[in-house]
């Protein structure tokens, strides 16, 4: 959780909501944050976990919270544990959106199986993702997650953006990809436009031009499995 | 018929759903080429200032303000009804300023202080409406020709103006589609 004073400065100058982080599991963390009266609370792996085995009880919490999942059996069991929101977890800080392709993509096929498979596939289906029975039926059901799923974790420019939305993602979440770009006002613009507009190629092109160089990035190939932030949460 | 959906960002596919679900076409407007494909216009629930920059950018701002002003049915939830509203309180952000209105953004508070609440709107029926208010803006007064269809208190929180109407609630949010009915016999006539 950062500073409170910054928060609330953050909370007291914009007029869009304004989600503020808090540690896996750290659900003090997150009772400050609600009583500081923030929008949303993202328990994210961005930060060190406060707890190895559990997750917040996000049911006690009248704010609404956003997890991040690397497949279907994650999301859903965050949902399980009610989160409000899924993003992708990607690999924070990178500007490589391989991780965040390969989380959409993993839920996406998770949830054909789902939605191709007979009723009696359902239980052995919730047993090997480790997730909830009545979620899975509703991913049958509804052919998507019940909830809004949005990208995150290594979008870097308007393209990386519109990728993600292609894939079926209902929004985009950027960090880094924006504030540690050399122009990150023309950059968040152009990203934002790229979100609306992201079936359209030549707009994309369009807002893609002259908006400087996109923040220096990291490989995610070249990071060792364990010093992977997705790797965090469970 | 067709009525379109402003889809720049926010609760599109819930109004498409509900559209579809009264056996009209709901049509993504996201360039103002469409505009003469559609017979209505619903502005969906997002956040304000980010719509109102955006239809700027996209040049429907204009283009829409125009047809509203020339009779063109127009349905704004939440973000659409502070679009719609000539005063919005404290604030200069970009508006389609068609409705006689003044409305107060995040009027009840902020996330934390959204609520689902039935109220009654006498136009639908005696049956109360299952409203959802999100980050909800309400309606502090409005002119002559505005005609209020639901109030709590002195909030108002659904009116209509001619060919204009406003919900500061998420009628696309539930199942009960007697709001989009409603619109959609504005659109017809």
């Amino acid at each position: 959780m950062s500073d409170p004073e910054i928060i609330m400065n953050i909370m007291n100058v914009v007029t869009i909501p304004v989600m503020a982080k808090a540690r896996i599991g750290h659900f003090v963390e997150a009772q400050v944050l609600e009583a500081l009266e923030i929008d949303y609370i993202d328990e994210s792996e961005v930060l060190t976990p406060a707890d190895d085995l559990y997750h917040i009880d996000k049911h006690q919490f009248k704010v609404p919270f956003v997890c991040g999942a690397r497949n279907l059996g994650e999301a859903l069991r965050r949902i399980g544990e009610g989160a409000a929101m899924i993003r992708t977890k990607g690999e924070a800080g990178t500007g490589d959106v391989v991780e965040a392709v390969r989380h959409i993509r993993t839920v996406n096929d998770e949830i054909k199986r789902a939605v191709s498979a007979s009723n009696e596939e359902l239980m052995t289906i919730a047993k090997e993702l480790g997730a909830p029975y009545e979620l899975v039926a509703e991913v049958k059901k509804l052919g998507r997650l019940p909830v809004v799923n949005f990208a995150a974790g290594g979008i870097a420019s308007p393209a990386d953006a519109a990728l993600m939305m292609q894939l079926g993602c209902d929004g985009i979440f950027v960090g880094s990809g924006i504030f540690k770009s050399d122009n990150p006002a023309k950059r968040a613009k152009a990203i934002v436009e790229a979100t609306a507009h992201f079936q359209d190629a030549k707009l994309i092109a369009d807002v893609s031009k002259g908006i400087g160089t996109a923040m220096r990035g990291i490989h995610v190939g070249s990071l060792k499995e364990e010093d992977k932030i997705a790797k965090r949460g469970w | 018929m067709k009525i379109g959906v402003l889809a720049l960002q926010g609760a599109v596919r819930e109004h498409a759903n509900s559209l579809m679900n009264c056996g009209v076409e709901p049509v993504e407007i996201r360039y103002s080429e469409q505009l003469s494909e559609i017979q209505g216009l619903i502005i969906p629930g997002g956040e304000s200032t980010t719509v109102g920059k955006l239809l700027i950018k996209y040049k429907m701002l204009e283009p829409i303000a125009k047809m509203g002003q020339n009779g063109f049915p127009i349905f704004g939830t939440c973000t659409g009804l502070i679009l719609l509203a000539k005063e919005i309180i404290g604030s200069v952000q970009p508006r389609l300023g068609l409705m006689d209105i003044n409305v107060e953004r995040n009027a009840f508070g902020r996330q934390i202080a959204s609520f689902e609440q039935d109220i009654p709107i006498p136009e639908l029926g005696p049956e109360p409406f299952h409203a959802v208010f999100i980050r909800a803006p309400y309606i502090t007064k409005g002119g002559e020709e505005v005609r209020i269809l639901a109030r709590l208190e002195e909030k108002i929180l659904f009116a209509r103006q001619k060919n204009l109407l406003a919900a500061a609630f998420h009628p696309e949010l539930t199942k009960d589609l007697r709001i989009h009915q409603y619109f959609i016999e504005m659109c017809s006539k």
